[in-house]
């Protein structure tokens, strides 16, 4: 029996110490409920187990994916996973004795002044699920700061429809009304926008680099438009991004809501690490977990999880959330990251991600049957390409070891490429099978 | 005895070696994290440096300089290590925290979660994620014959999220079925306070169950409760007194009569494994702390992963994609009435490769060894102190009653090297001592824990007030931390 350390002597010391002669006796439970079946699970040894699991996830086709779309590979250094893999971090709980949990507690103290850097907010929380729970969380934040005369909340046309559905789950409690406004030209249509919000404009939220992977130009407008509806301005980003963006606090952001995982976390399926960070007054509505500086006993510096008299164990309904296990270890990760790539290390990444995508556009734009990107303007990881069958060149690619995706934009259907640090040097092998295409169409 | 270790600490001597409180080597001599300088320099304070940021784009888009550490790989290594060395985790020793389920986490998780093919884009086509799509399939049905439920959606990211999520199943069911006028959610005094938290997040009103004098569900209580406005009943069970609900058919039974819905909390459900399902019992929905019960490792607060299983009849409102087998191979697809989603992709995806793997390893026999040590050993070590502790018979955790102040409890067994049980909840015990010692605790261990408790109950009141002393920090006032926050080395 696996990692069960009782010896037979040991395991009848404590039945007599008890007082039953069969552990079974302990079960409290009536019969009539009681499982008298098998589940049907065969038992493996470790050696068996890994095998067994490493079987079924080689059933995965082995290609090079430039796909994107809200999950970003990045490098990670070897050195993330030596440390955070350290049981004294990987194996602990929340931090609620902080003075046996001082490492942890200052590495998200790290993390949350890593994000407070990059958007120029005066307050992090320390680990949301993803980029889309946190936008639902901001949108419940703005419900339960501004006295709007019914709650609405705006967003753009070409949000994913897989965040709008988790943010539409995330306001269907309190009965908020998520409407979108339009863009054009693949950016936010500030004249669209200036026609759809009002006094009853809760909150607007916009992302740059946004769906298309544009890099929006006149938020410091919709900004202004926010405040003059007394509404929150939430602005979408990433934690990589953000290293070379203006802060989004610079052009009147109120919340900053994104991924964090782009650091840290080498693609695993979609798990993700939320950015959020507000301004200072929204400090005691702050959804989840925050890590603030205090001073022990003895009058040295000590951290502590902080304020949470607005959490879900002390305030129960009404708490700010209902966040209790959350993606700590995550957070440790892009300290790590972060602080391993030092200030120039991240502008050089984010700049990688510029240039990347705008090689990588120049190129197909020059094989026959292909446009990009579709849209002017700055890419960062993300752009959309135009040729005649998307859904066929996806295919082709596909057989040539390429994995692509289209989207739907605007009543097109788009190829998207994303290319990182991690798939720029099978740029040319993506060019080939485009190219392959365009020959053989 | 206790005192005498102290006055050895005070003296700033390490006390290596035994334990006065024990007689043992004691697990935290191993751990050391009380040992060296008791701060270690943010790295923001070891050096910063301001860059001057240049970029292809154009200057309006751009930040002029970016503020961060600079430090080379040598001292990334070495910050860090010793901010691992100044932190407790269940690889240093127990952590007994009541509801918590802290077990032992198998080291060969790490390697499955480290095998390539777990490095798949989310937005690949299925046919080109079907290893992906079929270990979520096996997981799919591994859980539901586990909890006795007839579908389970993996997609929520952490217990409370399935909460969250199984909560607005039920709202949709309730929709489709002309009964959204129901507007209350029924929780019982000692729940977990999420499920407090995650109705009122779903719009709905909640109330509070009161418990009855042996701490259990008062039944009479709930026929009064339940009614036309009654939209669920959330129960964990065993309760978080380590008590069954042994009136559960009954329970079950005025809920559903009521038109609601009954919903398990599964935080407790390690210690029903192989012995009793949610689904047998008559509730309608449950989630799975994935990373409690099959011992994936919380890292410090999370990721875990909180999987929902439903009956037949909630099964077309389960979030999208779900996961169906067609002809030998796997395709994602969306239920009828699907609510969406709750999470961009499925969640913690590592979470639930290693919950898969470590249920593969035990397999039946050994699952129910899991429950049945749990158990044991809860009421092992609720035999073994001297705190009173009411109530009774206990499953896997018990709750005991200090008799002061229950944190100054918790912080004076920090310097007997053990991590203390949950404090001061539920409040239906006075001074809460909620222990949860798990399965994977040796004998050893517990008697270790055993001695510390008892040291404890044996210092003078005084004294405990001045603990810790033997941890990285001494004991920190957060009140005065929440009083002027500072939350980034940009306040400091």
């Amino acid at each position: 029996m696996p990692y069960v350390t009782h010896s037979e002597a040991e395991r009848s010391e404590m039945l007599d110490a008890v007082g039953v002669a069969d552990p079974d006796d302990l079960f409290d439970i009536p019969d009539s409920v009681r499982f008298d079946d098998d589940y049907g699970i065969e038992a493996h040894s470790e050696r068996e187990t890994r095998a067994a699991v490493g079987d079924i996830l080689d059933e995965s086709a082995d290609l090079t994916e430039f796909l994107g779309g809200g999950h970003y590979d990045h490098y990670v250094p070897s050195v993330v996973d030596q440390l955070s893999l350290r049981g004294e971090f990987l194996t602990s709980y929340t931090q609620y004795q902080p003075e046996i949990a001082q490492g942890f507690l200052q590495a998200l103290f790290e993390f949350q002044s890593l994000v407070v850097e990059l958007t120029g907010l005066g307050v992090a929380n320390c680990s949301m699920y993803d980029r889309a729970t946190a936008l639902g969380e901001a949108a419940l934040l703005a419900d339960r700061v501004r006295a709007t005369d019914g709650d609405r909340v705006l967003v753009p046309d070409d949000l994913p429809d897989r965040v709008r559905s988790v943010l539409d789950n995330y306001t269907d409690g309190p009965d908020i009304a998520v409407d979108t406004y339009p863009t054009s030209g693949g950016t936010v249509d500030v004249d669209g926008l200036a026609d759809r919000i009002d006094g009853t404009t809760s909150m607007v939220y916009a992302a740059t680099p946004n769906a298309r992977g544009v890099l929006e130009t006149e938020l410091d407008a919709v900004g202004d438009l926010a405040e003059d509806h007394d509404a929150l301005f939430c602005v979408g980003s990433d934690a990589v991004a953000l290293s070379v963006l203006e802060p989004p606090a610079a052009y009147g952001a109120d919340v900053v809501v994104g991924d964090a995982s782009v650091l840290g976390l080498p693609t695993t399926y979609g798990m993700g690490l939320g950015l959020f960070a507000c301004r200072e007054e929204f400090l005691r509505q702050v959804p989840g977990r925050l890590v603030g500086a205090g001073e022990d006993g003895a009058d040295n510096r000590a951290y502590t999880l902080t304020l949470q008299t607005r959490e879900q164990h002390i305030r129960r309904e009404r708490a700010t959330s209902n966040i209790c296990t959350n993606q700590a270890w995550l957070a440790l990760r892009a300290a790590i990251h972060a602080t391993w790539l030092g200030p120039d290390g991240l502008v050089d990444l984010a700049e990688e991600c510029v240039t990347g995508i705008a090689d990588a556009c120049e190129r197909i734009d020059a094989l026959d049957g292909f446009e990009a990107p579709v849209y002017d303007g700055h890419h960062f990881r993300e752009a959309l390409v135009e040729t005649d069958a998307p859904a066929d060149v996806v295919d082709h690619c596909r057989h040539a070891g390429i994995a692509l995706r289209t989207v739907e934009d605007g009543g097109e259907e788009r190829l998207a490429v994303c290319v990182t640090d991690t798939n720029r040097d099978r740029v040319d092998d993506l060019i080939d099978a485009l190219d392959g295409y365009g020959g053989g169409a | 005895m206790s005192q005498e270790r102290h006055e050895r600490a005070d003296d700033g001597s390490s006390d290596e070696g035994t334990s006065a409180a024990t007689g043992r080597e004691a697990p935290h001599q191993q751990a050391r994290w009380y040992a060296g300088d008791r701060y270690e320099p943010l790295s923001s304070e070891k050096g910063t440096e301001t860059v001057s940021v240049t970029s292809s784009l154009p200057d309006d888009l751009t930040r002029d300089e970016l503020e961060l550490p600079d430090l080379a790989e040598p001292e990334v290594t070495r910050h860090y290590t010793r901010l691992s060395q100044m932190n407790y985790g269940i690889d240093s020793g127990p952590i007994p925290l009541g509801s918590c389920t802290m077990k032992y986490n198998p080291a060969f998780t790490e390697d499955v979660a480290a095998h390539p093919g777990n490095r798949v884009h989310p937005l690949r086509d299925d046919d080109d994620k079907q290893g992906i799509l079929h270990l979520l399939y096996e997981l799919q049905e591994t859980l539901g014959a586990i909890g006795g439920m007839d579908a389970v959606t993996l997609q929520p990211p952490a217990g409370a999220a399935g909460e969250f999520t199984g909560i607005q199943v039920a709202k949709a069911y309730h929709e489709a079925h002309g009964e959204g006028s129901r507007n209350e959610v029924i929780v019982p005094e000692s729940a977990h306070g999420t499920n407090f938290a995650s109705a009122a997040m779903a719009g709905y009103d909640v109330v509070e169950l009161p418990s009855d004098e042996d701490g259990r569900v008062e039944v009479e209580a709930l026929e009064a409760a339940a009614g036309d406005d009654t939209a669920l009943l959330m129960l964990t069970n065993p309760n978080t007194l380590g008590l069954f609900e042994r009136s559960i058919e009954e329970i079950a039974e005025i809920v559903h009569e009521a038109g609601g819905l009954l919903y398990y909390d599964g935080a407790n459900l390690n210690s029903l494994l192989g012995k009793a399902r949610p689904g047998d019992m008559g509730f309608d929905i449950m989630h799975f702390n994935l990373h409690k019960t099959f011992a994936t490792p919380h890292g410090g607060g999370g990721p875990g992963q909180g999987p929902i299983g439903v009956g037949a009849a909630l099964a077309p409102y389960l979030p999208t994609p779900q996961v169906r087998e067609a002809d030998g191979d796997y395709e994602t697809y969306e239920p009828e009435h699907s609510i969406g989603r709750v999470h961009e992709f499925v969640g913690n995806w590592l979470v639930l490769v290693k919950a898969y793997a470590y249920i593969l390893r035990h397999g039946d026999e050994g699952l129910e060894r899991v429950s049945e040590t749990a158990v044991l050993n809860a009421n092992y070590l609720a035999s073994r102190i001297e705190y009173e502790v009411p109530y009774g018979p206990f499953h896997h955790e018990f709750v005991a009653s200090a008799d002061e102040d229950a944190a100054d409890v918790a912080k004076a067994m920090l310097d007997h090297g053990v991590h203390p049980p949950t404090t001061k909840w539920p409040e239906i015990v006075d001074e809460a001592l909620m222990t949860e010692p798990t399965e994977t605790e040796s004998k050893r261990r517990l008697d270790d824990l055993a001695a510390a408790f008892d040291a404890v109950a044996a210092m003078d009141p005084e004294r405990l007030a001045e603990t810790p002393t033997e941890t990285t920090a001494r004991r920190i006032d957060q009140a005065a931390a929440a009083r002027t926050p500072r939350l980034s080395w940009q306040d400091l």
